[in-house]
């Protein structure tokens, strides 16, 4: 027990003295924040120069309708060049040709260009022009006589009209209270967390590994084996490095608060007048069970980590040095990339089958079970997951321990599968 | 009184065996020699020994009682492969090693100032490993094999690494252990050294212990009956029914022989014989050395 303490601490001591944690730590969320809003940046920057399109509408119906925009030109002549070369000599992106009456003939309409005509172009030609249709269809019908003017104003205007529904979701418990909520948080929360899980059981479990890889290449190994047992080198390595873990995740939850407590003192002082919006959000934030969360986030994290460190602890004591760990590491992480796969889709179906199911096996349950969650699962599912998660610990460390005692005194030629589950036997 | 008793072990590997039936006994305060080849079967007894591994069958028995685990307090091991932490300072890596070993924090500090004294590194401590040197590491790491003043040492190539003048210094430290009682265990491929610092030893090969007891009683089993001797004279030249010679060499009015006695004949007869004609500077024993009975059992069986 002595010894086993002295390894976490060891563990733990060293990583977290590091400057490499400290600086890691306060630079992943803006890394984090960083590769999920530069995409969206990124794809917001428009092309300098606007492209130029030829419209040749011999009806003279459509052409006025399409405005031109900063990233289109829409120059309207009235023959077709044949060539992408437009009469001032400039470079044309394409060619739109209106052959017939769109009303009558809705294919009438054709787009030539060098290159694939980009979705956001065609749709805006599409629902600009689809408009213009119904409305010109409209006016036809008004020249009927029998048709109340009256009547088509108003299917005008209906159609017009963009009030969509916009469903209210209310979540009943088991008193019959009723409380707003909101799908759209549950999911972020829900993806948060899968991602979070994601990433901190792969980059720990893989220090895990490492470690273990380093004791056996450098030979430290030989010399503490002789005051430690195996299974205390192995667990104590565990769980220093998820202690560590669980620092870098209260320090970032420090952070958080710190953060979100002066933008909320910062958005009352000013007195914005979009506050209001902001606070009924802050409302249906308040409207999740953040307490069952966070028990089941804490439960799942460690269960997740724990059953991976050891698979990550087995590949490390069964190789040599670190090009070797490859190999294995592969299988483990398509098993866990799966689970995020599974995880993203069950955020759209948080009930169906392959969700449920996915939440109550080991591997796939702390990511699985995490997503589900903030959408509301019933006890007993909770409960199933996490016993069956923590049964799986005690015999996944059992079987790990085993082999990790024969594993970090073997060296040389690399182990097959078949070799390391020989060693189980081993006395 | 025996310190350690290793009793018919056997241990057994997927494909190979380790040890097929080794039993040894260590008498308390002596240096005890274990030699053989590589892959012969000798780290994985000190595994066994070190309660790293277990035996298939066969017992380990220290002080007469079947080894337990708090048993590993009292041995102090020095692996052959064997490294430290690079990351860390010396000296937090020497007081992790030895609270390891059982002892508390200030313990643990009080011994490492005294044995960082004794081996004149003091100045190190606050350096990290990996700005040693490989033999500056192997003294750290024979300081934590001694740290917690164990009644059994186990090392395995303790000399490798070392330049003569720390080779010296570890030897006279094995010697000054042995002096206050410490079993030691030494495994080495060092002849030289097993000669100057063994009592007993035992040879395993090919997972069997081929070649067991006293240094002396080895070398008096497996003399040859050979002698140097050295005469004055310009020549050697004696036809003598008890011994024949087998090589000479003449320098200056001195000549040295090399003599093989015959069955049966006691040295005093064959020095009579060579006095009774020529002045005797020397006569002495050709002994085998380790080296060769070594390679001469290996070889043969």
């Amino acid at each position: 027990m002595k010894a086993l303490k002295l390894i976490i601490q060891r563990e733990y001591l060293t990583r977290i003295k590091k400057k490499s944690f400290l600086i890691l730590t306060i630079l992943m969320p803006a890394i984090f924040i960083g590769v999920i809003f530069l995409p969206i940046w990124l794809s917001g920057i428009k092309d300098s120069e606007a492209k130029h399109i030829a419209v040749i509408d011999p009806t003279g119906k459509y052409a006025s309708h399409l405005q031109s925009s900063d990233e289109y030109k829409f120059d309207i002549t009235d023959h077709n060049p044949g060539h992408l070369v437009s009469e001032g000599g400039s470079e044309l992106y394409g060619i739109l040709q209106v052959t017939d009456d769109l009303s009558v003939n809705p294919k009438a309409i054709t787009f030539y260009s060098e290159k694939q005509a980009p979705i956001g172009l065609l749709s805006y030609i599409n629902s600009t022009l689809s408009e213009v249709v119904k409305s010109e269809k409209l006016s036809t019908l008004s020249s009927r006589d029998n048709i109340d003017p009256k009547v088509l104003t108003e299917i005008r205007e209906i159609t017009q009209s963009r009030n969509n529904v916009s469903v209210t979701t209310m979540r009943w418990d088991e008193n019959g209270a009723e409380k707003e909520t909101s799908t759209a948080i549950a999911s972020g929360i829900g993806g948060v967390i899968t991602l979070l899980m994601y990433m901190f059981i792969l980059m720990y479990g893989a220090m895990v590994m490492n470690g273990v890889v380093e004791e056996k290449s450098n030979r430290i190994v030989e010399v503490l084996i002789s005051s430690v047992r195996p299974f205390d080198l192995m667990m104590g390595k565990i769980i220093g490095i998820g202690l560590v873990g669980l620092t870098q995740l209260l320090i970032w939850a420090v952070l958080l608060g710190v953060v979100s407590a002066s933008a909320g003192t910062w958005l009352t002082s000013s007195g914005m007048s979009d506050a209001a919006p902001m606070l009924t959000n802050m409302e249906l934030l308040f409207s999740v069970n953040w307490i069952e969360i966070l028990i089941c986030f804490l439960l799942f994290f460690v269960g997740g980590y724990l059953i991976y460190a050891s698979i990550f602890a087995i590949i490390g004591a069964a190789v040599d040095n670190a090009q070797d760990t490859q190999q294995f590491v592969m299988p483990v992480t398509l098993i866990f990339i799966f689970a995020l796969y599974v995880g993203i889709y069950s955020i759209q179906n948080p009930d169906g089958p392959l969700a449920f199911w996915c939440s109550l096996i080991p591997i796939t349950s702390p990511i699985v079970m995490m997503v589900r969650i903030p959408f509301g699962v019933p006890l007993w599912q909770e409960v199933l997951s996490v016993a069956i998660l923590y049964i799986s610990i005690v015999l996944v460390v059992k079987f790990a321990a085993k082999i990790y005692r024969v594993g970090i005194l073997m060296y040389g030629k690399k182990p097959s599968m078949k070799e390391i589950i020989k060693w189980f036997s081993y006395k | 009184m025996i310190y350690l008793e290793a009793r018919n072990v056997v241990k057994q590997y997927a494909e190979h065996t380790a040890l097929s039936g080794v039993s040894l006994q260590v008498p308390k305060g002596c240096v005890y020699g274990l030699l053989g080849p590589n892959g012969a079967g000798k780290t994985t007894l000190i595994r066994i020994i070190n309660r790293i591994t277990a035996p298939d069958s066969g017992e380990v028995l220290i002080e007469g009682h079947p080894s337990q685990a708090s048993d590993i307090y009292k041995i102090g091991y020095l692996p052959e492969e064997r490294g430290l932490y690079k990351k860390m300072k010396v000296g937090e890596h020497a007081v992790f090693l030895a609270q390891l070993k059982g002892l508390s924090k200030r313990d643990a500090e009080q011994k490492i100032a005294f044995w960082f004294d004794k081996f004149d590194i003091t100045s190190w401590k606050n350096k990290k490993v990996e700005e040693l040197s490989k033999g500056m590491q192997q003294k750290v790491q024979f300081i934590a094999t001694v740290i917690h003043d164990p009644e059994l040492l186990i090392l395995d190539e303790p000399f490798s690494g070392f330049d003569p003048v720390n080779a010296e210094l570890l030897k006279r430290e094995i010697l000054e252990l042995k002096a206050k009682g410490k079993t030691i265990i030494l495994s080495t491929h060092n002849m030289e050294s097993v000669e100057t610092l063994c009592d007993e030893i035992t040879l395993i090969n090919k997972s069997q212990a081929v070649l067991q007891g006293n240094v002396k009683d080895i070398k008096e089993k497996y003399k040859t009956d050979e002698f140097n001797v050295v005469v004055k004279g310009n020549s050697f030249d004696i036809d003598s029914g008890l011994f024949s010679v087998e090589a000479q060499e003449m320098n200056e009015g001195i000549t040295g022989v090399r003599i093989k006695k015959s069955q049966d004949v006691s040295n005093s007869r064959v020095i009579g014989e060579i006095s009774g004609k020529y002045e005797v500077v020397s006569f002495n024993e050709i002994l085998p050395s380790m080296n060769e009975i070594f390679i001469q059992t290996v070889t043969n069986k």
